[in-house]
C-alpha cells in the first residue's frame, strides 16, 4: 500500500489550523482540496502562457491551445474514451448534464415518453430532466431505493419500457456514498435499446473509471471534485451519439463558417464548445489527472474502503449516533444524524474543534425525504485523510452531544 | 468544551430547544404565516390572535436546528401581550443584536432573555437560523403574506 496520507504535503489547504485546531477537512463530496501541481499549473498559464486559443497564430497562442487541447488526451486516456473528439469541455457536472438534456433529449423526446432516473439522485441529475419532461410532455419515471439507500434492481429493470429514451443515474450517490452497479444497470438499458448517461461527480476521485468498459454513452464529472479546480467538467460521449446532438450554444468556436444565411457548424467536440472556454481550468484539471494517473487509483480505491469501514465502525459504535445510507457498496460517504440533534448544530460545534463537516439536504431532497429526516451531517473523505482524522470526528461527536447532555 | 461554543450555545437556548413554549397549532389564530430557509430546511408555522393590536397570544410549530427552535420558543414568550409596536420594537432589537450592529453589553437589562442570542453574531452562518421566526412573526404582524423565505 502505498502512502497516501503522505500526500498531504501536497496539498497547502490542509496543513492550516482552524479554530486553533488542526484542520480536518471531511467536506470532499462537496469540493477536494487542490494540490500545489495543479495551483503551480494554472499559475503558469497566466504567467506565461496566457492567450485565446485556436485562433492566433502567436507564440502565446499556439501554446495555450497545444496545453488545452493536451488535456484533452490526457482525460481521453484516464476515462480511456476511444476519441479525444468525445471529450467536451463543460463547467461542471451539471452543466454536462444539461447540455445532454437539451441537446439529445430535446431532439429524441416526445410527447408521451419516458426519462428514467433514480430516487438517489443529485438534484442536478433530476431538475434538468423535469424540465426536458416539462417543455416535452414526457413523463420522469424514478427507480426507488430500499431501506439501504440501494437502487431496487428489479423495479430498475421494470421502468425501462418501449417509452424510455434515456437513463440517467449517478455512478455514487453524494448523499450516501451508495456505488450503483451501473455496469449491469447500463446493459439492461442497452438490451432494450435505451441509452445510458451517467453522472461521475462522486466517482471520479475514487475509484477507477473505464467509459468503454461500463458502455456508458455519456458520462458527466466536475474538476473540481477530483483534485481539479472549479468552473471545468468534461463531458464524454460516444462520438455517434455526439454527432446525431445538435448544438447547445451558439458562438464563436462551434462554427466552420457563418453568414446571416446560413451557419456551419463545427467537428466534434468543437461543437459543443462554444465561446472563449475555461482554459486555465482546463489546464487545472490536466494537472489534476496527471496526479491522479501517477497513483494506483485501485490502490487509493481500497486505502479509502479502510477509511469508510473504519468511519462506519467507530462512528456506528458511538451511542445515539444514527448512519443513514447502509448499503454493502459505498465510498467515499459516510451520512450520519445524532439523536435528535438537528446537523447544523452538529457542523457548528464540529467547526469549533477544526472539523469540516457538510450538512443539511445535499441538494438530494427527495433522498432525505425517502429516509424521513430534513437533513443530514455527512463526512467525505478523500486520499489524504488518515484513520486519525476519523478517531477526531468522533471525539467531536462527543463534544456535540456533551453540548446536548 | 471551547468557550466559543458555550457563547453559542447558551443554557437558554438549549433549554428552550429541548422543551419549545408555546409549541403547539392555534386553532383561533387569526394570522398563521409559514417560514422557511430553503438552504437548510428549516420550517416553521407562526400562530398570532392578534385583537385590538395586541398579540393576545402566539405560538409556533415545526422544526429546525436548536438555534432556530430556541429563537421561535423565546419569541413567543417575549411578544405575547405586547402590542404589535412593540413586537416591531423588539423584532429591530434582536435583528440589531444577532447582525452584530447593536452592542448587547450596553443594553443587557433591555435585552433580557434575547441576550442569550449575542453569540449568534460571532457565527455568521447562523444568523438566518436565529432570525427566521422573528421575521416570520413580523411578516404575519404585517399581514403581507402567507410565507417568509430567508432567501
Amino acid at each position: 500500500m502505498p502512502d497516501l496520507p503522505g500526500l498531504r504535503r501536497d496539498f497547502p489547504a490542509l496543513g492550516q489550523s482552524v479554530k486553533g485546531k488542526p484542520l480536518v477537512y471531511l467536506d470532499n463530496a462537496a469540493t477536494t482540496q487542490k494540490p500545489i501541481q495543479v495551483i503551480e499549473a494554472m499559475s503558469r498559464y497566466y504567467r506565461m502562457d496566457n492567450a485565446n486559443i485556436h485562433r492566433g497564430v502567436h507564440e502565446l497562442s499556439e501554446r495555450a491551445t497545444a496545453a488545452y487541447e493536451s488535456v484533452r488526451e490526457k482525460v481521453k486516456r484516464f476515462i480511456n474514451a476511444a476519441e479525444t473528439k468525445e471529450v467536451v469541455f463543460v463547467r461542471g457536472t451539471t452543466e454536462g448534464i444539461n447540455l445532454v438534456a437539451q441537446t439529445f433529449g430535446r431532439s429524441k423526446v416526445r410527447q408521451g415518453d419516458e426519462v428514467l432516473i433514480s430516487g438517489l439522485e443529485h438534484h442536478s441529475n433530476i431538475v434538468p430532466w423535469q424540465m426536458l419532461c416539462g417543455e416535452k410532455g414526457a413523463s420522469l419515471k424514478v427507480a426507488p431505493i430500499n431501506d439501504a439507500g440501494e437502487i431496487i434492481q428489479d423495479e430498475f429493470e421494470k421502468l425501462l419500457t418501449k417509452r424510455t429514451r434515456i437513463v440517467a443515474v449517478g455512478h455514487v450517490s453524494n448523499a450516501l456514498g451508495t456505488v450503483n452497479p451501473i455496469k449491469a444497470m447500463i446493459a439492461a438499458a442497452h438490451s432494450r435499446g435505451i441509452p445510458v448517461l451517467i453522472d461521475g461527480a462522486q466517482a471520479m476521485a475514487h475509484m477507477r473509471v473505464d467509459v468503454r468498459d461500463l458502455e456508458a454513452d455519456f458520462y458527466v464529472f466536475s474538476g473540481h471534485k477530483m483534485f481539479g479546480p472549479t468552473g471545468i467538467g468534461v463531458l464524454y460521449g460516444k462520438e455517434s451519439f455526439l454527432n446525431e446532438m445538435p448544438p447547445y450554444q451558439g458562438g464563436g468556436d462551434m462554427i466552420k463558417s457563418v453568414s446571416f444565411e446560413k451557419t456551419i457548424y463545427n467537428d466534434l467536440p468543437y461543437k459543443f464548445e462554444a465561446g472563449t472556454p475555461n482554459i486555465a481550468g482546463t489546464i487545472g484539471l490536466g494537472a489534476a489527472v496527471d496526479y491522479l494517473s501517477h497513483l494506483d487509483i485501485d490502490a487509493v480505491e481500497d486505502y479509502e474502503r479502510e477509511l469508510l469501514n473504519h468511519a462506519t465502525d467507530v462512528l456506528g459504535s458511538i451511542d445515539g449516533v444514527r448512519l443513514i445510507g447502509t448499503a454493502r457498496e459505498k465510498l467515499g460517504v459516510l451520512s450520519f444524524l445524532i439523536k435528535d440533534i438537528h446537523p447544523h448544530d452538529i457542523g457548528t460545534i464540529l467547526n469549533e474543534e477544526g472539523i469540516a463537516v457538510r450538512t443539511g439536504h445535499h441538494c438530494a431532497q427527495p433522498v432525505m425525504e425517502r429516509f424521513g429526516v430534513p437533513a443530514t451531517a455527512r463526512a467525505s473523505f478523500a486520499l489524504y485523510n488518515t484513520m486519525e482524522e476519523v478517531d477526531s470526528l468522533a471525539r467531536g461527536i462527543r463534544r456535540v452531544q456533551e453540548v446536548f447532555s | 468544551m471551547t468557550t466559543d461554543v458555550r457563547s453559542l450555545y447558551q443554557e437558554i437556548i438549549l433549554d428552550h430547544n429541548k422543551s419549545p413554549r408555546n409549541f403547539r397549532i392555534m386553532e383561533d389564530a387569526t394570522r398563521v404565516v409559514d417560514g422557511y430557509n430553503p438552504l437548510c430546511g428549516d420550517h416553521y408555522t407562526v400562530y398570532l390572535k392578534i385583537k385590538d393590536e395586541k398579540i393576545e397570544d402566539i405560538s409556533f410549530t415545526g422544526s429546525g436546528c436548536a438555534i432556530s427552535k430556541a429563537s421561535a420558543s423565546v419569541m413567543s414568550t417575549m411578544t405575547k401581550g405586547k402590542t404589535k409596536a412593540e413586537a416591531i420594537v423588539l423584532f429591530t432589537t434582536f435583528h440589531d443584536l444577532v447582525t452584530g450592529i447593536a452592542d448587547p453589553a450596553d443594553r443587557m437589562e433591555e435585552l433580557g432573555r434575547l441576550a442569550a442570542f449575542a453569540g449568534v453574531s460571532e457565527f455568521p452562518a447562523r444568523v438566518k437560523c436565529a432570525s427566521l421566526a422573528w421575521h416570520t412573526m413580523k411578516g404575519a404582524l404585517e399581514s403581507k403574506t402567507t410565507s417568509v423565505s430567508t432567501e
